[in-house]
């Protein structure tokens, strides 16, 4: 809704400040491998195929409209890789015209990219890759993180359950190598808060459980020793759906189900976070997902160190972005930063389920000597990354 | 219908002498609460549009303004009465205004669109709209009237707008998520509260050049959790009185040294603050906790906590005598 029409003419009255550079040029690269989705039982919630893209989009808009007052020119250049198509070939491709590149793509890929000659002096944001090896034993120095770690999520769970003082956990997890890695990510951050998961069951059904699951759940799930909460490891989003209610025991369910860490989702409303979501929803026409969310930090982190130090280079804004000056609003009512040993981006975890936030990690009484913020994630003492030791 | 209201409106105009009041925005009740200042209770609670945010009254109390934030309008509403008169256009999601000395230009900060509008509120229709920064939320004029100021939450700016040409002329940086702006010792100094950045930076308004910035402490709080927002002088500027969000305190702030000389306990999430006529007394909105504290500003000391509605928000003063 505008009335007046010479509004736009106004920009070109502008006085930047003169203490920052005027003119520069920001191109931005985004580089998305697009991958062969799993079949799942139901087609409820089908997968958008702009994810990320969207978020990237977004922010792009967000560090123009601020580069304008300045001077500084965003752009952002998408390069969509097809199923089965040589990511590495466009990733060359994209180095090629900047040294800023923020990735939609697995962990392997990213690696394999991070290691190229060509991105050497590059900075490469990883908005998408949750694996937690990417902060730790396999981390570079040429790249951040502004997705969260799974370990990150599961802490965040795990504080949760301590925090109800729910001690008791029983599992079923899938069988995808995704639900693995979730199900070991969700091992991993009980024992680190003193928990144990109990009786652990695999998903093994063939059956179309969108008919069967009240017939069939109570049995599957009657010899789990008794628990406070069933957690479920069903990344690829195919089972899960069916537990809640249908449990032999009435408990809460929690993991990919039920109670979901999110480092974004589109009941976070305080914070300012409606306006994320509405800006989102008039570009995109849909709900802001996790993946746009971390395309949407790392384009924005970008935005704002070229905006603080009025320079483009990788290495300029890497120095500045792992320094204490750096610090991101993210709508989650923390100042985001990025950990100097590893390279992750620190932010709030949102307990989420479809209709509200439960609580947003960390918890009130999980106290950290330098940031709360740690108590989510590899921590510095424990952290096995050496490449940001200078 | 007709007969009574006019017996009540007599009965009330009947009284001798009225208290002041404050006046509460409830952002998540559509409803504006109204509290007598004398005996610090709510005496009544009037429907606005929907998610009332900033509010403010005309320079001579005979309109209050209320940006109406979901439903697009700035609402006039009769302070005497609390009836809607008219909309005014304001642009897209209004959340804070604040009103030229002319008494007749209202500069109104559309959330959503990235502009800041400025409305004529006696013809009624929107003068300018000028380009700002992303979120635009926080909004002051100078005691001259030359410049008005937009802060923008995202893009992290305070932009200075001269009211003559309606055209911005300077854009400085500050901490993230700038909150409020006022200008403060005559005009001498503008000032700017950034949320997520914990500080408050200190213009000055001839060079527009950042000259201090003010950070604040508290122990056993969490520095991510001292989030400053509103903020309002005390007579003569001598102090400045700053809502911390989520920390649930007010920091007195020394405006001379820009020292921390205190804080005081008050509701959750403390968003925005008036003071009344002497300004011996000043009335705190807390948005979670759904109330207003009252602080007795000599003694540095919250006196009492007073019911209004869900999320109370803005807060502005009205006399009545």
């Amino acid at each position: 809704m505008r009335f007046t029409p010479h509004a736009a003419a106004v920009v070109a009255g502008l006085c930047p400040l003169s203490a920052y550079a005027d003119g520069l040029e920001i191109n931005v690269q985004f580089l998305r491998q697009q991958t062969e989705a799993i079949a799942t039982l139901s087609n409820l919630d089908p997968r958008p195929e702009d994810l990320a893209i969207r978020g990237a989009e977004l922010a792009t808009v967000d560090n123009a409209t601020t580069g304008k007052f300045l001077k500084h020119t965003y752009s952002l250049t998408l390069h969509y890789v097809p199923v089965g198509g040589d990511v590495l070939a466009e990733a060359k491709a994209a180095l090629a015209l900047s040294d800023l590149l923020v990735t939609d793509v697995d962990a392997a890929t990213l690696l394999q990219i991070a290691d190229l000659p060509e991105a050497a002096g590059a900075l490469i944001l990883n908005a998408t890759a949750e694996d937690t090896a990417l902060r730790d034993a396999d981390c570079r120095a040429n790249v951040l993180h502004t997705a969260p770690s799974m370990a990150m999520r599961t802490d965040a769970l795990m504080q949760f359950f301590l925090f109800k003082r729910w001690p008791r956990l029983a599992m079923i997890e899938g069988t995808y190598p995704e639900d693995k890695a979730f199900a070991a990510a969700l091992n991993r951050s009980a024992e680190k808060f003193g928990l144990e998961i109990g009786a652990t069951k695999t998903w093994a059904f063939d059956a179309d459980m969108r008919r069967n699951a009240a017939a069939e759940v109570p049995l599957f799930t009657q010899d789990l020793r008794d628990h406070d909460v069933l957690l479920v490891a069903d990344e690829a989003d195919d089972f899960g759906r069916y537990l809640p209610y249908n449990t032999w025991l009435p408990r809460p369910v929690a993991g990919t189900e039920g109670i979901t860490p999110q480092v974004w989702a589109p009941v976070v409303e305080q914070w300012g976070a409606a306006q994320l979501h509405s800006r989102f929803e008039d570009l995109a026409h849909r709900n802001m997902a996790p993946e746009d969310y971390g395309a949407w930090a790392a384009l924005r982190s970008i935005g704002e160190a070229v905006t603080r130090t009025g320079k483009t280079d990788a290495a300029s804004l890497r120095t500045y972005m792992l320094s204490e000056d750096f610090e991101l609003g993210g709508f989650k009512g923390s100042p985001q930063t990025f950990r100097d040993w590893n390279g992750q981006m620190r932010q709030p975890i949102p307990l989420v389920t479809t209709r509200a936030v439960v609580m947003q990690a960390p918890l009130p009484g999980f106290l950290h000597q330098t940031n709360e913020l740690d108590t989510l994630g590899v921590d510095a003492p424990e952290s096995t990354c050496t490449a940001f030791k200078e | 219908m007709r007969v009574s209201t006019l017996a009540l409106l007599a009965a009330i105009t009947a009284q001798p002498v009225l208290a002041d009041e404050i006046w509460v925005t409830n952002e998540k009740d559509d409803t504006v609460s109204v509290i007598d200042i004398d005996t610090m209770e709510v005496t009544h609670t009037y429907e606005t549009g929907e998610r009332p945010r900033g509010i403010t009254f005309s320079h001579d109390y005979k309109y209050v303004y209320i940006c109406a934030s979901d439903s697009d309008a700035v609402q006039v509403m009769d302070p005497a009465t609390g009836k809607i008169l008219h909309d005014l256009p304001s642009g897209e999601d209004p959340e804070q205004f604040v009103l030229h000395p002319d008494n007749k230009h209202l500069y109104i900060a559309n959330e959503d669109d990235a502009i800041t509008t400025v409305v004529d509120v006696e013809s009624r229709t929107v003068v300018a709209q000028i380009d700002v920064g992303i979120e635009p939320e926080g909004m002051a004029v100078s005691p001259d009237g030359k410049i008005a100021i937009t802060t923008s939450e995202t893009t992290n700016m305070a932009h200075w707008i001269n009211t003559e040409t309606q055209e911005l002329f300077a854009n400085t940086l500050v901490d993230s998520r700038p909150r409020h702006a006022e200008f403060v010792k005559d005009g001498a100094e503008m000032w700017v509260s950034s949320e997520i950045g914990g500080s408050i930076s200190v213009f000055d308004t001839a060079t527009q050049t950042e000259k201090a910035k003010i950070r604040f402490e508290l122990p056993n709080i969490h520095p991510d959790r001292i989030q400053p927002v509103g903020f309002e002088l005390g007579e003569g500027d001598k102090f400045a009185y700053v809502a911390l969000g989520p920390s649930n305190h007010i920091a007195v702030l020394n405006a001379e040294t820009y020292e921390v000389e205190d804080y005081i306990l008050v509701g959750r999430r403390v968003w925005h603050m008036a003071f009344n006529a002497d300004k011996s007394r000043l009335f705190t909105t807390n948005g979670i906790s759904g109330d207003v504290t009252v602080v007795d500003v000599a003694k540095r000391k919250a006196l009492k906590t007073i019911k209004v509605g869900r999320f109370p928000w803005g807060a502005a003063f009205r006399p009545t005598n």
